[in-house]
């Protein structure tokens, strides 16, 4: 009897197909949900094989932490959610949001609040969770600086969450003026007269910032851009590095708790 | 081997013994390739990071137009006292670009400065030179006063007291037929000497003036 001819077989990964049985293993056994299991555990190892994300896992997520580790080390984790929270509420107002110096951003701001479906909601997560955030930001910051967290070999991270600190101050500021009523805009010409009032370069400063000689429609687009695109990335990018850094090299273990004694008993002891 | 040492130190390719080394060549092609790489890289970014700077940086150097806006009658206004009237500083963003000014005919009993002989009316902005609060011309004190932070000016806009670093701003005016214009914005110091206009906050005596430089975007008429 003649050979049927190999066809080549399908560009499937071979994590994906399915395992050739095992001697004595009963192929039939095993439902649909045993295969969907099976299914799952293929894929996440079909992606493990080839960027070996696992081991990144494990090392950011298992790591170990020191004795006396509590509620406090959770400050950064909330600042954290407290960015994401931003993050996201922030991208669905802009689809919403128009910066027009015109009259159009306070009308679409009022839109967002009286006739968008849970507009007043997810606006009301923005602005408060700004001040969330900026509170966290200095509870954080609080915490590392009275248990001498920032100390060696750690400094690198508390220059990067001051940077952090910043931005997030910037952000607060320039979203401050983005309702564009009145409150918004004296505020923000307050802070831009502070602003220009630093010796030198601050007058320059300020013409930067406003985009010309006195508060305009440029500004506002200025403002937003900085707000949604500029300072967003920098944040991002940053808590990138003082995560790392924090997994590299750990927590600190509460400044009341004392070094071990050593558990074996010395020579002279004996 | 003092001698084959010295070979490879030498900066020559040829004396390196490199394989296709040209006379009196210094730079390997590794070295040469590695170079190219980095200036096209950095030519790359540059193409785009600098016109998108100087875009961002470009309205800090261009001059506004200087605006005249009539604002009344010439027998509007009297040499003893202050009339209120709103003038457009910023157009184009509705009620917030709009802002007071307190117009007086000159009156050369009491504008003695010699920097104000050219000017037919004295027209005094409302904002303060501490933070740019709005100043109100009290009558019966005789005095601009601020409500934000205290800031009290006299009849001529210098400070008396509170915070203010210099006296209230000054607008340029001019007569056209029988009509009142009020045109750009300057910074006056405490000598009413004339500077071009400054932000709030910003002094103007002494070492101020030059701490506090002029910008491009707005420069004396």
């Amino acid at each position: 009897m003649p050979r049927a001819p190999k066809l080549p077989s399908p560009p499937v990964p071979s994590a994906l197909k399915a395992p050739p049985a095992q001697p004595g293993e009963d192929v039939a056994k095993g439902g649909p949900l045993e295969g969907a299991k099976r299914g799952g555990i293929n894929v996440v190892d079909w992606i493990d094989e080839r960027t070996s994300l696992s081991g990144t896992g494990r090392w950011l997520l298992f790591r170990k932490v020191p004795r006396g580790t509590n509620w406090f080390y959770t400050l950064g984790s909330a600042t954290l959610f407290a960015f994401l929270s931003q993050a996201v509420t922030g991208v669905f107002l802009a689809m919403f949001y128009r910066p027009d110096a015109a009259g159009g951003a306070y009308e679409s701001i009022r839109h967002i609040t009286d006739t968008v479906f849970l507009g007043q909601f997810v606006r009301g997560m923005h602005l408060w969770g700004a001040s969330v955030m900026v509170v966290l930001v200095f509870v954080h910051m609080g915490r590392t600086f009275l248990w001498g967290a920032y100390k060696y070999p750690r400094e690198l991270n508390w220059l990067i969450g001051v940077v952090l600190l910043i931005l997030t101050l910037v952000m607060a500021l320039t979203g401050y003026l983005l309702p564009f009523d009145q409150r918004a805009y004296w505020a923000t010409v307050v802070a831009n007269n502070i602003t220009a009032t630093g010796p030198l370069i601050g007058p320059y400063l300020g013409d930067f910032l406003r985009g010309g000689p006195e508060f305009g429609a440029t500004t506002l687009s200025r403002f937003y851009s900085i707000h949604m695109l500029l300072v967003p990335g920098l944040i991002a990018a940053l808590i990138g590095a003082h995560l790392y850094l924090v997994t590299k090299l750990g927590t600190t273990a509460p400044p009341w708790l004392k070094a071990d004694e050593p558990s074996t008993l010395s020579e002279a002891e004996v | 081997m003092a001698d084959n040492q010295d070979k490879h130190k030498s900066k020559y390719t040829a004396d390196r013994l490199i394989p296709g080394a040209f006379e009196g060549e210094t730079v390997t092609r590794r070295r040469f390739m590695t170079g190219t790489a980095n200036v096209a890289g950095a030519i790359a970014a540059g193409a785009f990071t600098l016109p998108a700077l100087a875009f961002a940086l470009g309205p800090g150097f261009k001059s506004t137009p200087h605006r005249w806006e009539t604002v009344g009658d010439v027998g509007m206004f009297t040499a003893i006292n202050y009339t209120s009237v709103v003038i457009t500083t910023t157009p184009g963003i509705g009620e917030v670009g709009k802002t007071t000014v307190y117009i007086r005919k000159f009156n050369p009993t009491i504008d003695t400065d010699p920097y104000d002989r050219d000017t037919p009316f004295i027209a005094i902005t409302s904002r303060c030179a501490h933070v740019g609060c709005p100043v109100r011309w009290v009558d019966a004190a005789e005095r601009f006063i601020c409500p934000c932070h205290g800031g009290v000016y006299d009849l001529l806009g210098r400070r008396v007291s509170g915070p203010p670093v210099r006296p209230l701003d000054r607008f340029y005016t001019r007569v056209i037929g029988e009509q009142v214009q009020v045109g750009p914005r300057f910074s006056v110091n405490s000598l009413l000497r004339r500077f071009s206009p400054r932000d709030p906050g910003e002094p103007l005596d002494g070492i101020g003036q030059y701490l506090y430089p002029s910008r491009p975007t707005a420069r004396k008429l």
